[in-house]
């Protein structure tokens, strides 16, 4: 018989306690299988966020490490710059990236740090119970923002690829989406070339932006918040590579 | 050389891997002296852009097995103490130097010891404590850093060298040469990548019933394991002292002169100089209280050391203060006017 799919030796075989139509899943087997795929498993390390991927390391078999909320950019660079030959990568939410670690994702970029980012964007902040995260969309209701998001007060969805993608320090900036079959197999092929970028030396920092579903927040079927991610979210979050 | 470079120049000698760090005063000759010394040496040097980024690229550079620190001055090092906290709860070894000045707030550049509270009691959130040694010469600084490397790397710890503006910016003939390691356990938790061995994780989070009780009980027996064998002080002309003073870092030289000045008055004045602050000498505190009439705690602040004198001496004997909080420093009359009321209030001669 022909093996058609398999699952990559990098992703444990373990439930994971992610929610149902969660993006995380789709997102750690599209990074286990370029991790696999690149031949990096026994060089690679991972840093594990403060939030709903917080247990990354139960489930993607590399060496890994788990730090305060949005000092992953700081934590890598520690790693990267003592350990030139290893492969570092962080996996970070909005949350994390984009509101606690605003200040050291634009700094490792601004430095031009050699890491590969993977950026996830859900437009909440999941762990906690769905509060607003910088990236949540006017009109969004949240935990925080029971009346939807007002750009009054409450301020804008932030754009933290645009802003990085600016910086002379990122290499490459793309961003992705977990919404389609197509979508997932580009955010794979993304993912892959930012870490080739690292293997290869590039000058500079690698991110990839991923819109990823959160139904239990978003208050939607699974499905439906596949759709959201295409109608809604990426008017504010355009799809697309932003530079390199 | 100052204080901070000699302290810098010995972190070189005991094989400091890497140095991050961001400027603030009175410490910025340890950045520079690191930004041009450790280039030469090939390894890694990063000016940070927050003392939140240094103790966290610390975290990541530690993590991997490396021998890493940063330095800072009070405000720098309260923005440390998350990342302080997390290194407590991952484990990892590391080394913070402060030296402090006056506080709270921006408070000023003088020289202070306000920051005794925060060193001593962790600082950070959580149930755990790192070492703090607080030496008192820039000889005695430098001789810390060898020593510092290999308690963190020995016991998985934070080890905080606490001096003071003074220390820092005053220049001393000192002697610096490399020190043999102790004999250390190899780093086989370290991030490396999982060539030929299964996967390794660093982590603080222990959410499962009882997992984190059970990590903090080993932290305790860690903790007292350190007690047990690395407490350091001086003990200065105690034989037969009706007034013991207890002071540390410079202060601790500015009492001494106090000391020899009251003997030649003819007054019976010994000093303890801890130098480790954690593990506190308590148990030789404790033991001077058995025989000694009164104790007088000398530091640059309101009076902090003074609790863990007092916790020692367990209400045996009066402990008095003389403290210079803000930048004060105490000179050598004001400790030996303290002195001679004290002998005239107790009678003691």
């Amino acid at each position: 018989m022909k093996t058609v799919f398999k699952r990559t030796p990098v992703l444990k075989d373990c439930p994971t306690h992610y929610c149902p139509g969660c993006g995380h899943g789709i997102a750690h087997r599209l990074l286990a299988e370029v991790i696999e795929e690149l031949d990096i498993q026994d060089r690679a390390i991972g840093i594990a966020p403060v939030g709903c991927a917080v247990l990354a390391y139960n489930y993607i078999d590399v060496d890994m490490i788990e730090v305060a909320h949005g000092r992953a950019p700081a934590v890598a660079t520690g790693m990267k710059r003592t350990n030139p030959d290893k492969i570092i990568f962080s996996y970070q939410g909005d949350g994390d990236l984009a509101s606690i670690g605003g200040n050291e994702i634009l700094h490792a970029a601004h430095r031009g740090e050699q890491l590969t980012v993977i950026f996830i964007n859900n437009a909440v902040f999941g762990m906690t119970g769905g509060q607003m995260a910088p990236t949540t969309t006017l009109g969004q209701v949240t935990a925080t923002t029971p009346g939807g998001r007002n750009a009054t007060g409450e301020g804008y969805p932030l754009q933290v690829s645009e802003l990085l993608a600016l910086l002379p320090g990122t290499t490459y900036v793309e961003r992705c989406a977990l919404s389609s079959a197509a979508r997932i197999k580009q955010a794979k092929k993304a993912m892959k070339h930012a870490f080739q970028l690292q293997m290869d030396g590039a000058p500079g920092l690698s991110l990839v932006e991923i819109l990823s579903p959160c139904p239990t927040y978003w208050r939607m079927s699974p499905a439906k918040a596949m759709k959201w991610i295409d109608e809604q979210m990426s008017k504010a979050f355009p799809i697309g590579r932003l530079k390199g | 050389m100052c204080g901070n470079e000699a302290l810098a120049e010995a972190a070189i000698l005991a094989g400091c891997d890497a140095y991050f760090g961001y400027p603030i005063t009175p410490q910025n000759e340890i950045t520079a002296y690191m930004s041009r010394r450790m280039a030469e040496e090939g390894r890694v040097f990063v000016q940070s852009e927050s003392e939140l980024a240094a103790i966290n690229m610390v975290f990541g550079a530690a993590a991997t097995g490396k021998r890493t620190m940063t330095s800072s001055s009070s405000p720098g090092i309260s923005l440390m103490q998350e990342g302080m906290s997390y290194l407590a709860g991952a484990e990892l070894p590391a080394v913070v130097v402060n030296v402090m000045r006056g506080g709270p707030g921006l408070g000023n550049i003088a020289p202070s010891q306000g920051d005794y509270f925060q060193a001593t009691r962790g600082g950070g959130h959580g149930d755990y404590r790192h070492i703090v040694l607080g030496p008192s010469s820039v000889q005695e600084l430098a001789d810390c850093m060898p020593l510092a490397f290999d308690l963190a790397d020995q016991y998985r710890i934070t080890v905080m060298v606490l001096a003071d503006g003074i220390l820092g910016q005053m220049m001393e003939p000192v002697t610096l040469e490399p020190k043999p390691r102790r004999s250390l356990p190899a780093k086989d938790w370290a991030l490396t990548g999982m060539k030929d061995r299964k996967q390794n994780i660093v982590r603080s989070l222990w959410l499962a019933e009882g997992a984190l009780e059970e990590l903090n009980y080993r932290f305790e027996a860690k903790h007292r394991e350190i007690q047990d064998n690395e407490v350091r002080l001086e003990e200065y002309r105690l034989e037969d002292a009706e007034i013991v003073i207890v002071a540390y870092g410079i202060v601790a030289r500015i009492a001494r002169a106090a000391v020899d000045r009251a003997r030649e008055q003819g007054i019976a004045v010994g000093m303890i100089r801890p130098i480790t602050l954690w593990p506190f000498p308590t148990a030789q505190v404790s033991a001077a209280a058995e025989t000694f009439r009164m104790f007088l705690t000398v530091e640059m602040s309101c009076g902090q050391m003074i609790e863990d004198v007092r916790l020692a001496v367990e209400g045996r004997c009066p402990v008095l203060l003389h403290g210079r909080p803000g930048g004060g420093v105490p000179m050598v009359d004001e400790i030996l006017d303290k002195i001679r009321q004290l002998t005239i209030r107790s009678g003691a001669v």
